[in-house]
């Protein structure tokens, strides 16, 4: 087992965990923001990934396909927003449960509909294919990209919250809902913006593995529970938080998986060691979140002390 | 012992924010003991330590001799510390009848029983009339909660408070929203409540504070600046220039 | 409850005992395993009523204890076939056996589950429980002793003392029994003094610290109640499908218990029954006229939490008094 295969399996950990990232960040900033709770938001990553698998198709070009896979998802979370989400932020947990599964329902039989029940795949465009030498390792050139782009991302997203007067709003809109209200932001206006903005993430998201893995329906919801994950072991309301149990749960999956098996090779004969490795690595992350919760049960980096 | 509730030095910050700053105070048997202050003084962030929803950073609360600073809000309940909520805390799709029931079925000491209805269990619902009736509620038993009116939901929370048979009261501001006639309904209650328990009283109304109060104590950001009979605090100086800037 | 409630959950009551007799004479087994299958789904959302309805508390992992109920019986009737004890006790196919054992498992995941995740509260509570699920469902599709994720199909369905459970309608009654007897279990503690505590928990848990009883050992006995029943419904579906897989466990099907009780009625005492039968009629239904019709059961889940929160119990009967 070489230095090379684990340094490439810490990459895809840190390409895996900065993809949770988009994902996670897109909610925390939904529920800090507006309190609610949103199951549909796997949904949006679907979009995403859908709707650029069909015009990367389509049109035969992989960087239209990623603009439009955004845009979608953005306009469908404003749509959602307008529509249903609105009705909601009064209402209590379990009817923001309720209704954004309904969502989930409706926006899976809509693809479902729209695009046919068979997956889609999207190929790589040429310009990101092959792999690149890393000195220790080869990687594919693709994987890197996102990582990049996933850090460009966290960057922008960073500079937007902390830099802009949006960004301001946002973190008001954290601290006190009425407050900001009061001193005349248009609340309905920036909490359509603060969904869509996590909308697109989601839809970034989704676009972006589109290339690594198959778009189907239902491949969001999976996604979204590991988001759930990220965000109460990084702790809500926090990007910081939300970056640091991104990378975590990423970098932790993917080793565990890798590692798992191997580890328990040396002390059990091969069969049983993958069987247990498998079904021992599929279930660390959770156990990682129970232990923030025995520990530290606001998460790591809670946003407010 | 003649002090039930003892509180040592408490000390509670919030960021930079100290609410509570060095308090020590006292509640002796038989007597009503109130908290007065102006706005803002840190009056609900004391009653919330006492009460056990947040712990001090420092100081000591002892409670007929034992030191609760650890224990939890139930905890400090069954040993008997009584409490009124200044926004009315009651529940709402229970009956008024109910809510007493609730704290009776705690004050026995069998909250976990699963085979007996409540409904037809007399020893819940004869005394939860009994207490209803004492605070003046009798006719609106059967009302939920939710749709009493305000002044009628005081009188519940002091309900509730009575069905624990405490060893000590507090009442946050239960004058609060009631008009004259209840205000002095209330005074005359306490007044008769205070053998019974004493009373740490945080109240706004100062005509009540002045008829009922034995002791005040003053919280004026966060310390205690004086504490006295009811004459001694009228003729304080301090406390005029607190309430009434420099002009007094 | 008022009268109108009571005449409703007695036409429930009956219905649901009719139509499979009425199937059984009219020689229409399918209806007979659609009702069982009612029954079962009902109490499930019994279960998970406990929690939700009376103590507040939106969990979206109850599918974890469906699913270990129903690998409870499923390994307990195949170890029982081939003759191979369970963790050194011999293994049964009994279901009066069975039973307990999956109660008394569901109860402890319950218990672990819920000591970790009552401690949050709100939103949290809701993520915790759906990723503790999901934990669990993975495990199952990783543990390839069990069939992994291909599941576990069962030859036999269990066996109950005096009826052949093979038979569509024998099996129904021990599924219509068990949730008569699972109502009977929530109506009791619903009037208890622990309901009532609970439920006082669910509105204002201040007040009910303040008068002196713990928010925090209600919930989490509330929760493990609710794991074991709906543990034992999960149990009954492995017989009535003969069939266990990790989709028992799928918050799919966490997400179909929260749905049963919406529209049946949260915190109802037949909110379940008419909430399963709904859903169960809706799919047969809908199904047999378009393969979308969760798009359509979507519209109308959306519309009855933005419209008719109180779901068909509510509608007929209307809010519920507590006296």
């Amino acid at each position: 087992m070489g230095l090379s295969l684990i340094f490439e399996q810490l990459l895809n950990g840190v390409q895996f965990g900065l993809m949770l990232f988009l994902m996670s960040a897109g909610l925390t900033l939904v529920f800090g923001v507006m309190g609610l709770i949103n199951l549909a938001h796997g949904s949006l990553y679907m979009i995403g990934a859908f709707v650029c698998a069909w015009v990367a198709a389509t049109l035969d070009n992989f960087w239209l396909g990623t603009i439009a896979g955004i845009a979608a998802a953005a306009a469908a979370g404003a749509l959602i927003e307008m529509t249903v989400i609105r009705r909601l932020y009064k209402r209590d947990h379990l009817d923001q449960v309720l209704a954004t599964f309904a969502l989930i329902l409706i926006l899976s039989e809509g693809t479902r509909i729209l695009f046919g029940p068979f997956p889609l795949y999207l190929t790589v465009p040429d310009l990101l294919s092959g792999s690149v030498d890393l000195g220790i390792t080869e990687y594919s050139l693709y994987r890197l990209a996102l990582i990049v782009a996933g850090l460009v991302v966290a960057l922008g997203l960073w500079a937007l919250i902390a830099r802009t007067r949006l960004g301001i709003r946002i973190r008001a809109g954290e601290n006190d809902r009425e407050m900001i209200a009061a001193l005349g932001v248009n609340i309905q206006v920036l909490y359509t913006i603060v969904f869509a903005l996590g909308a697109a993430l989601a839809g970034f998201a989704g676009a972006m593995v589109g290339a690594i893995q198959s778009v189907q329906v239902g491949m969001g919801e999976p996604v979204l529970i590991l988001a759930f994950v990220v965000i109460v072991i990084g702790g809500v309301g926090s990007i910081k938080g939300a970056m640091v149990g991104a990378l975590l749960v990423g970098v932790i999956d993917t080793m565990g998986r890798f590692l798992l098996p191997r580890a328990l090779g040396t002390v059990m004969e091969t069969a049983a060691a993958t069987g247990m490795g498998a079904a021992l690595a599929s279930i660390l992350i959770y156990l990682l979140m129970a232990a923030v919760l025995i520990w530290r049960p606001q998460g790591l980096f809670p946003a407010n002390g | 012992m003649d002090e039930v509730l003892h509180l040592h030095g408490l000390r509670k910050s919030f960021g930079a924010l100290v609410a509570t700053d060095d308090v020590t105070l006292t509640l002796k048997k038989g007597e009503i003991h109130a908290l007065i202050g102006p706005n803002g003084a840190g009056k609900s962030t004391l009653i919330a330590q006492i009460s056990g929803r947040y712990a001090p950073d420092a100081g000591r609360i002892t409670f007929k001799g034992q030191d609760i600073t650890a224990l939890s809000v139930a905890r400090r309940a069954r040993l008997g510390l009584g409490r009124s909520f200044q926004i009315s805390a009651v529940i709402p799709e229970y009956s008024a009848r109910r809510n007493v029931m609730l704290a009776l079925q705690s004050r026995q000491g069998h909250p976990f029983r699963f085979l007996k209805p409540v409904m037809w269990d007399r020893s819940l619902t004869e005394p939860a009339a009994a207490i209803l009736a004492r605070v003046g509620l009798a006719g609106r038993a059967s009302v939920p909660a939710g749709e009493l009116s305000h002044g009628e939901r005081r009188l519940l929370e002091i309900a509730l408070a009575l069905a624990l048979e405490p060893a000590c009261f507090l009442l946050d501001e239960p004058m609060a929203g009631l008009g004259a006639e209840g205000t002095a309904r209330l005074v005359t209650f306490l007044r008769d409540l205070k053998s019974q328990a004493p009373i740490l009283l945080v109240e706004h109304d100062m005509n009540a504070v002045f008829a009922l109060a034995d002791r005040i104590s003053v919280l004026v950001y966060g310390r205690i600046i004086a504490t006295g009979s009811v004459a001694e605090i009228r003729a304080n100086p301090e406390v005029r220039r607190a309430y009434l800037g420099d002009a007094a | 409850m008022d009268r109108r409630e009571i005449l409703l959950n007695v036409v429930l009551a009956a219905a649901l005992l009719a139509v499979p007799l009425w199937a059984y004479f009219a020689s229409q087994p399918f209806t007979i395993t659609m009702s069982t299958r009612i029954a079962i789904l009902a109490m499930a959302a019994v279960g998970l009523n406990i929690a939700l309805g009376l103590g507040g508390l939106v969990s979206f992992g109850h599918a974890a204890f469906f699913g270990i109920g129903g690998f409870v019986a499923g390994i307990m009737a195949q170890h029982a076939m081939l003759g191979i004890p369970v963790l050194g006790l011999p293994a049964s196919n009994q279901m009066l056996v069975i039973w307990p054992v999956a109660m008394l498992l569901s109860a402890l995941a319950a218990l672990v589950i819920g000591v970790l995740s009552l401690r949050t509260s709100g939103i949290f509570f809701i993520m915790i429980t759906l990723a503790f699920a999901q934990m669990i469902f993975y495990f199952a599709i990783s543990w390839p002793a069990y069939g992994g994720e291909d599941g576990l199909p069962l030859a036999l369905r269990n066996q109950f003392p005096g009826l052949n459970t093979m038979r569509p309608l024998p099996m129904f009654l021990v599924a219509y029994g068990a949730l008569m007897a699972s109502l009977l279990a929530f109506a009791l503690i619903r009037a208890s003094r622990f309901g009532a505590a609970l439920m006082a928990v669910r509105q204002n848990p201040d007040r009910v610290a303040a008068v002196g009883i713990d928010p925090f050992g209600l919930r989490l006995v509330a929760f493990v109640l609710s794991g074991a029943i709906t543990g034992l419904a999960g149990a009954l579906m492995a017989d009535l499908t003969r069939f266990v897989s990790p989709s028992m466990m799928a918050w799919t099907m966490s997400g179909e218990l929260i749905v049963i009780l919406i529209i049946g009625g949260v915190g109802r005492l037949f909110g379940p029954v008419a909430g399963a039968a709904i859903l169960v009629g809706f799919e047969v239904f809908f199904g047999g006229l378009t393969e979308h019709w969760k798009l359509w059961l979507g519209l109308v889940l959306l519309a009855v939490v933005l419209f008719a929160r109180g779901g068909v119990i509510g509608l007929i009967a209307g809010r519920e008094r507590h006296g």
